[in-house]
């Protein structure tokens, strides 16, 4: 498979000493190999966040003879809240000047320009405040999507492009192929199942796609692995991060606390009743962010039976709880859908629909119901639809479309 | 691939003729200047010479120079000695917090050294400036308070190029007598520095900013004046600033500094000249570009210019990998670049002063880097334009 041809490229020792025919050979496992070899002595830019996946990628996309200039975002201040910061290892620290050092010396093992640049200011506008926002709504966001939306291949894209690099290479799991039979690219799934982020990428338009690369799409952790450990990178044993990467505690109620403190906006009177499905108050709770569907420990109240979160409503205040049984639905509505893989079908379709990072996708039909809009409805009930979530539509490997839970 | 390097005010080669001075202090002299025997003694006189040689820069006395790790050093025991000094205090009325003034536009190294004593309840007045980066001393008169135990004024501005009046801010501080700093790391070697013209009580000095290394400084510190100990060691430079001299780098800023002087008018004629060609070449050949600071009396060397509809960092960056190497902003301790306060302060909105740019020329600057400038810039900055959605979407509302 693809992952093992790559891995013979590191073989034959010190970069840059390996042979073209197997470079070549290797290089063709991706689906769009022959624009590359057009376009090879292009630059191609790489955003490295530090990690061992956007590193692994910079090394394989020099080792196919590509010109290549690693780009480290700074996203978040980390001397703002820093309370937040915990005491854990500095690697698990948002933004932290580890990572960005590690990007450095990423690019400096394998002597290639490296460039810090500065979205602070469009990472907090588009994802954090909305982040908080959709928390304090009652509702339960997605950071990663709006930050690969609105970041990473919005401005950073954009920059890459200025700075002469015609496309931009990430770290993301996922793949990306062109349709000879209808002219799009699509997006699929990753072929490491357990790794796949294609559910983080249904914003990206067309031409977002036709500029992005992601090299790992094919190769499974185990493999990004060994291909660091082949090519020396110095971060080839760091561990993978796992929290969001601007509440680096893991700790995202508390990180609303200090935002909306800083903000100005404390929030000292959020708190509110927790009520059952028929509206009797049975028991208080202090803010609506604490809360997801679906949620069980939290509650902060005994019952005789397991109670979980059904609904949230930001506009009373108010919590509703219920038995697990009650959790589950059918149907639901979504908004702001972006069409991926496919044009706008004639609708309805039938697609299997993810609703979560962690969900198994289930066949449900999708119908149109207004400018962007439509209504899911499963074929069997699904737990736990979670406004705020994402609902992204698979055919088998690829992303049809994707839109957010209403 | 050709490099271009037009970012002098950030740093500055080691002069050949520097690096040659100071090479013998590595090996063959490298006695501990403190040490009485022969090897120490040598190296003394190695320092004293280097202290004569930094003293005739500016106008001084060679005791009243003493050597320091850099500029942020300098600065730090300027506003630290002063302000925590028993004397100052003793002097200003007994309860009242002490005062000191400084401008909107210093580096950080006053600013932040400003801030901290703020936090230890040290008043702190920021003079705002004009639209070309320069204070008004009158601004200056009107803030002093009885209170008032130090005025920092930095002579030139690093991003601009701005410089103040230290003239007249020197005759204010004396008439209120205040003790007066500069900070002129960035205009030592370009424009002439006379302490006592100016009636400067202490002077930051770096040496990376005229050809010596980095990693070596100097603070002028008038004789009267009572500045409180730094650090504390051993009696080395009159206990004011205890530590083994930096034998080589202190030989090193001597002789940058006795270059310096010589060089001086033949640099800052020439300079200027490639400078005002490199403003009017980009003038000319880039759209709706301007001169910050144009109207103020800049140092020879520095350029910046706004080129609106531009990301500075992106500009920065695509003329780094076309060879070219300039400066915007401030870089923070990530490398990534944060929006000027100097920019802000001359009250460029901030979409301008991110698309800002410096250029900043020095002694090895050749005719043959400005053209190259000049054909890469206005080329880079149209494809950027070419890209940014806000400028094609103003250049449409314009047609």
């Amino acid at each position: 498979m693809a992952g093992r041809n790559l891995l013979s490229i590191f073989c034959n020792g010190a970069p840059g000493r390996y042979n073209e025919m197997t470079t070549m050979k290797a290089a063709t496992q991706f689906d769009t190999l022959r624009e590359r070899r057009e376009t090879q002595q292009d630059l191609v830019a790489v955003a490295m966040s530090g990690g061992v996946d956007s590193s692994t990628v910079a090394a394989l996309l020099q080792q196919q003879g590509r010109s290549v200039v690693g780009l480290t975002m700074q996203l978040w201040n980390q001397r703002r809240l820093p309370m937040l910061q915990g005491d854990g290892p500095a690697q698990h620290r948002c933004c932290s000047l580890d990572d960005v050092y590690d990007a450095k010396a990423v690019a400096r093992h394998l002597n290639f320009p490296h460039y810090v640049v500065n979205f602070e200011e469009q990472f907090e506008s588009r994802v954090v405040r909305p982040f908080v926002e959709h928390y304090l709504a009652g509702r339960t966001p997605i950071a990663c999507t709006n930050c690969n939306t609105d970041v990473k291949f919005e401005p950073l894209l954009r920059m890459a492009r200025q700075i002469g690099a015609e496309r931009l290479a990430t770290g993301h799991y996922a793949r990306i192929r062109r349709n000879e039979a209808t002219g799009r690219r699509e997006l699929l799934r990753a072929r490491d199942e357990t790794k796949d982020q294609s559910y983080f990428l249904w914003g990206l338009t067309q031409e977002q796609l036709s500029r992005s690369e992601f090299p790992l799409g094919e190769l499974s952790k185990g493999e990004v692995r060994t291909l660091a450990r082949r090519a020396n990178l110095p971060v080839a044993e760091k561990p993978d991060s796992m929290e969001l990467c601007f509440v680096p505690n893991g700790d995202y109620v508390q990180f609303i606390h200090a935002y909306s403190r800083e903000r100005g906006t404390p929030l000292s009177e959020a708190g509110g009743e927790i009520v059952n499905e028929d509206g009797e108050v049975i028991g208080r709770h202090n803010g609506v962010h604490n809360f997801t569907i679906g949620q069980r420990k939290g509650l902060g109240f005994a019952a005789g039976k397991p109670l979980y979160v059904l609904s949230i409503d930001p506009q009373t205040n108010r919590v509703v709880v219920g038995e697990d049984e009650a959790l589950r639905r059918r149907s639901f509505e979504v908004e702001s859908l972006n069409w991926v893989s496919i044009a706008p079908p004639p609708v309805p379709l039938r697609a299997s629909v993810k609703i979560r990072h962690k969900h198994d996708p289930a066949p449900a039909s999708v119908e149109p119901i207004g400018q962007n809009r439509m209504r899911i409805t499963f074929d069997t009930p699904q737990r736990a639809i979670t406004p705020g979530q994402a609902a992204v539509f698979y055919d088998g490997d690829r992303v049809l479309a994707g839109a957010w839970i209403r | 691939m050709k490099r271009v390097y037009l970012d002098y005010n950030a740093t500055t080669s080691v002069e050949p003729e520097v690096l040659e001075a100071m090479l013998p202090y590595f090996s063959a002299e490298f006695g501990n200047a403190s040490s009485i025997h022969t090897f120490g003694q040598r190296a003394r006189a190695a320092v004293e010479t280097a202290r004569e040689q930094v003293a005739g820069l500016i106008g001084a006395r060679a005791q009243e120079i003493f050597f320091t790790s850099g500029g942020t050093e300098s600065d730090n025991h300027a506003i630290f000695g002063i302000v925590s000094s028993p004397f100052t205090s003793a002097n200003s009325s007994t309860s009242a917090r002490p005062h000191i003034i400084t401008s909107l536009v210093e580096h950080e190294a006053v600013l932040n050294a400003c801030q901290a004593l703020a936090k230890q309840g040290v008043a702190v007045t920021y003079l705002h400036v004009d639209q070309d980066g320069s204070i008004d001393p009158q601004d200056l008169e009107a803030a002093l308070r009885k209170e008032t135990v130090l005025i920092s004024i930095m002579h030139a501005n690093n991003e601009l190029g701005t410089v103040q009046p230290l003239e007249e801010i020197g005759r204010v501080a004396k008439q209120a007598d205040v003790y007066f700093h500069s900070d002129a790391v960035q205009s030592a070697g370009k424009i002439p520095i006379d302490v006592n013209q100016f009636q400067l009580d202490l002077l930051s000095l770096s040496g990376h900013k005229l050809y010596a290394p980095k990693g070596i400084g100097a603070l002028y510190v008038r004789g009267s004046t009572r500045l409180k100990q730094l650090l504390y060691g051993g009696h080395h430079q009159r206990g004011v600033r205890p530590g083994t001299e930096n034998v080589a780098g202190i030989v090193g800023l001597g002789k940058a500094a006795e270059i310096a002087r010589h060089s001086l008018a033949n640099d800052a004629k020439r300079l200027s000249a490639l400078r005002d060609q490199l403003e009017h070449g980009l003038l000319n050949r880039v759209p709706h570009s301007r001169i910050n600071g144009a109207r103020a009396v800049r140092t020879p060397n520095t350029a910046n210019l706004v080129f609106p509809g531009v990301e500075g960092e992106a500009l920065l960056i695509a003329l780094d990998l076309k060879g070219l190497a300039c400066s915007t902003g401030a870089a923070c301790s990530s490398g990534a670049v944060e929006p000027s306060h100097v920019l802000t302060a001359i009250g460029l909105p901030t979409e301008e002063a991110r698309a800002s740019l410096r250029f900043s020329l020095g002694r090895h600057t050749t005719q043959a880097d400005i053209d190259f400038a000049l054909q890469v810039i206005p080329a880079v900055v149209e494809q950027l334009r070419q890209l940014s959605p806000t400028y094609q979407k103003e250049a449409a509302a314009k047609t």
